[in-house]
């Protein structure tokens, strides 16, 4: 709370700084891997456990915690820039109404002024918002930029959403797939997850890769989000989008399909998890097996993470998603 | 402004009055060609529709105010999934019926056809009879509407749960059964009666001025009609092209919409966005046009920069035309596009402070009194000011990939319609009451109306921005459990809202009921525009010689 409390006074002094404060001060980012993959019994398939406030909603009144690059710097700017600027605006507007209504009611001031003009003020409430908004767009415009220019991409996957749950394709892994649809109040409850956010598969990406998302729909439109990553794309019968994340903290990351498509449209989620790379690499070879593909076929992306405990990379590590270029 | 100083028509009213006695009821009221009768049946109509809209509300934020589907099914005979498809088609009937049924009837169908003739000094509209037509246009849509509630929609399911927006695919394969072919050509019917509307009040405004009344002494709420009705006349036939293509892509096979036919879905969003977002400016004009007046009218004062204030009318109604694709920036469109998008949206914010900061300056200096519609239209501007710097936030391409389709942008639009649109058509109608009906509105009533429906609604909506912070997206039945408190504390502001509805509703009765007669001029000196100048109710017809204003 009390973090809260200074971050909001923190925030509405920057928001009033001149601009080049806004290169400092990103927000405190969740806390760095304590790798929660651990104590998962082997076995039966693991599952990253969800963490309260991570890669989900809080219940409170805050954005999600940010876990991309792009996530912390749009959410800097909506935090420190943003809201400051339009609260002020706003608690601007409020008092001087309620000044307004005090100093001119009829008991204080019982003769109306006839004044209708003045040049001086119009100008000044006319070039004032033009200024602020200019101040805004500098940073709204290099966000949009940023958010456009991804880097190479690692590994691709392409998100198919359906009435009512979301197919997955490892094209450069093979080409398997699988449906991810969401569990059940009681299934969610054994895993220990939040009800309405899981599902029985997860999408799987290995930790600090860039992954390149293709979002396309078999029936009518979807939308694949996860607020976490500041990514949304519609997912559009016959067209496909781009969109992409890099995530350097293992663990896992709900978002909830974010187009109206039909009945069960509240219930189609989307599970992202992120693991270390010899674990993503593994569960790829699992999966592998289980559609008959041959491991030499697949190629496997090559990540350059700092990997602590450097797993043995397999073979080929020929770099994934050829034509990666940016959609810009 | 505008100064009456001969009302030789004046004369006439006692035989005036008398005229209307020798109409029967269907003529007077089914066959009305009267702008004041029509006025009337616009907003009692909207009334009606609004309180079927806010009931359906009502049930939908009784759903939401826990986690789980606790009283849907009990509307679907326990079919879990029905009652899934019911919250759609709730949201859906719920969108269209309050902007199409309510916001726009009472605002340009309504107090548009009272005041606008009268303010400018003219005898009627300039199309009496399509002026009935409009209106009777309303009402078999309505009912097509209502209608397509009870047929099917996706295959076993009943009504249309596409969202007002009516998006292809969901629209056309996702739907096959007949109720989104009810709905489309509802909305043809209502973009129809619009049309007629605006060429009537476009004509009206531009040809039947009284002598002397130069557009720039016109009063500010014929401004906002008159951009409005341009508005509507710009955009409404692009909507019917659009809902005219999904219905062809249902019916006569062809592919407008369906990519593997050659067509493209996210056309469709071009289009519906290019009628959608000149929309909204047409929710909210006319409530800034009455908001003009009514400040004006309680601080005796002249409205500050007028010039200005009609000017930042037009200019917002010509950017509107060039920001559609805001509403579209999740939807794949490149970098540059949504750049541009960007900047054109937060342009709007500029004429919009404008009127803001023009409102308060016209306070400034007056004496001001605070009876009811002053209380809604202060609201207004507050209220409107919240919603508007929300939007100047959405307008981020960048950042509204976060916002977008979540409940932030419901708060937003709540903010500028429920609180916005809708408190300005309570001013309107505290304002006005008196003139149209001949009989003083209840004073204590009024406010307390105002301070509950006040807290209500904002009890209601502000939480939304927090839930759309923390990601809850918009159109779902039920929510994971993170968002409840919120959720419950909206609900708990929906009640408040309800009771204010129904203090309304008991001063209608008590106003009706009342014997007291409202003067001419009930307000004094701070009412200038012509209405003032006749009786109220004014008489059948009025300025059968035009007033010449100086
Ligand atoms: C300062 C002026 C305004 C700005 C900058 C603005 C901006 C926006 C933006 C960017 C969106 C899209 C958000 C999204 O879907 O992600 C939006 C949505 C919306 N706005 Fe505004 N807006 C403004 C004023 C208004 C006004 C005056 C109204 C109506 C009275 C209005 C009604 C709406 C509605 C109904 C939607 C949601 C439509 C839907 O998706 O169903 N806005 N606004
Ligand atoms: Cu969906
Ligand atoms: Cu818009």
């Amino acid at each position: 709370m009390m973090r809260k409390i200074e971050r909001l006074i923190l925030s509405i002094l920057i928001g009033f700084g001149p601009l080049p404060a806004l290169a400092q001060d990103a927000p405190a980012a969740a806390p760095v891997p304590a790798v929660t993959t651990a104590a998962v019994p082997s076995g039966s398939p693991e599952y990253v456990k969800a963490e309260p406030g991570i890669g989900q909603p809080s219940g409170g009144y805050s954005l999600q915690t940010p876990m991309t690059s792009i996530a912390r710097e749009a959410q800097h700017m909506t935090d420190n820039v943003l809201n400051p600027l339009m609260a002020a605006t706003a608690v601007f507007v409020l008092l001087l109404l309620l000044w307004t209504v005090f100093r001119y009611r009829a008991a204080a001031n019982p003769v109306a002024s006839k004044t209708s003009h003045n040049t001086v003020v119009e100008v000044v409430w006319t070039v004032v918002p033009v200024l602020i908004l200019v101040w805004i767009a500098v940073p709204s415009f290099r966000l949009l930029a940023n958010q456009y220019s991804p880097p190479k991409a690692d590994i691709t996957i392409k998100a198919t959403g359906h009435q009512w749950y979301w197919e997955y394709e490892y094209p450069d892994q093979g080409g398997f797939s699988f449906d991810a649809v969401m569990l059940t109040k009681d299934e969610a409850a054994t895993r220990g997850s939040p009800y309405q956010l899981d599902t029985d598969n997860r999408v799987v990406v290995p930790q600090g890769a860039v992954v390149k998302v293709l979002t396309t729909a078999a029936d009518v439109m979807h939308s694949f989000a996860i607020p976490s990553f500041w990514v949304k794309m519609d997912a559009v019968p016959g067209r496909i989008n781009e969109t992409w994340f890099k995530v350097d903290r293992p663990g896992v990351y709900f978002g909830q399909c974010s187009e109206l498509c039909g009945t069960k449209h509240g219930f189609m989620p989307i599970a992202i998890e992120v693991l270390p790379k010899e674990k993503f690499e593994a569960w790829v070879a699992a999966k592998q097996q289980e559609n008959g593909i041959t491991p030499p076929a697949a190629k496997v992306a090559a990540v350059d993470t700092p990997a602590p405990a450097a797993a043995p990379a397999p073979a080929p590590a020929v770099a994934a998603a050829p034509a990666a270029a940016p959609a810009a | 402004m505008a100064t009456p100083t001969a009302l030789a028509g004046s004369g006439d009213h006692a035989h005036d009055d008398h005229h209307d006695h020798t109409l029967s009821f269907a003529q007077r009221w089914l066959f009305s060609t009267n702008h004041k009768d029509i006025g009337t049946l616009y907003l009692i109509f909207a009334i009606i529709a609004g309180t079927i809209g806010g009931a359906i509300s009502g049930i939908m934020r009784l759903e939401l105010a826990h986690p789980g589907i606790q009283y849907l099914t009990m509307l679907t005979q326990g079919n879990v999934d029905a009652s899934y498809h019911l919250w759609n088609v709730f949201i859906t009937a719920h969108g269209l019926i309050m902007v199409f049924f309510t916001v726009m009837p009472a605002m340009i169908g309504g107090f548009g056809n009272w005041f606008v003739p009268i303010m400018i000094g003219a005898p009627d509209m300039a199309f009496p009879r399509m002026n009935n037509v409009s209106f009777w246009l309303l009402v078999p849509s309505f009912m097509l509407l209502v209608g397509s509630m009870f047929v099917e929609g996706p295959a076993g399911f009943n009504g249309a749960g596409t969202g007002w927006t009516v998006y292809p695919p969901l629209s056309t394969a996702g739907h096959p059964g007949p109720a989104v072919d009810m709905a489309i050509l509802s909305l043809h019917l209502a973009g129809a009666s619009s049309i007629l509307g605006a060429i009537n009040f476009i004509t009206t405004i531009l040809n039947m001025r009284a002598p002397g009344m130069t557009l720039h002494k016109m009063p500010l709420f014929v401004w906002s009609v008159l951009v409005t009705a341009f508005l509507l006349l710009l955009s409404l036939p692009v909507l019917a092209g659009a809902i005219t293509m999904l219905l062809t892509d249902r019916n006569f096979g062809t592919h407008f919409f369906t990519a593997d036919g050659g067509g493209d879905p996210v056309l469709y969003q071009h289009l519906f966005w290019f009628f959608g977002h000149p929309e909204v400016y047409i929710l909210i004009l006319p409530g800034f046009g009455m908001v003009s007046q009514i400040i004006s009218t309680f601080s005796k004062k002249p409205v500050f920069g007028y010039l200005g204030m009609a000017y930042a009318m037009v200019a917002i109604g010509f950017i509107g035309f060039l920001v559609w694709a805001h509403h579209m920036f999740t939807a794949g469109l490149d970098v540059n596009t949504k750049m541009y998008f960007t900047a054109a949206t937060m342009i709007i914010a500029v004429p919009t402070g404008i009127k803001i900061f023009s409102w308060i300056a016209t306070m400034w200096g007056g004496s001001i009194s605070f009876q009811t519609p002053m209380l809604w239209a202060i609201g207004f501007i507050f209220m409107f000011t919240v919603g508007g710097v929300t939007g100047v936030i959405l307008a981020n391409a960048g950042v509204d990939t976060y916002f977008h389709d979540t409940y932030y942008v419901v708060a937003h639009f709540h903010y500028v319609l429920s609180l916005g649109a809708v408190f300005a058509i309570f001013a309107g109608f505290y304002y006005w009451f008196g003139k149209m009906t001949g009989k003083p509105y209840n004073e204590f009533l009024g406010k307390l109306h105002f301070w509950v429906f006040f807290i209500g609604v904002n009890v209601m909506f502000f939480p939304m921005h927090f839930l759309g912070q923390d990601g809850m997206p918009r159109r779902i039945p039920d929510y994971p459990v993170q968002f409840a408190k919120y959720n419950e504390i909206a609900s708990y502001g929906y009640a408040i809202m309800a009771v204010g509805m129904l203090i309304f509703f008991v001063n209608l009765i008590v106003s009706f009921a009342g014997k007291k007669k409202a003067a001419d001029n009930y307000w004094g000196e701070g009412a200038t525009t012509l209405e003032w100048t006749l009786s109220s109710p004014p008489p059948f017809h009025q300025f059968e010689t035009l007033p010449v204003i100086k």
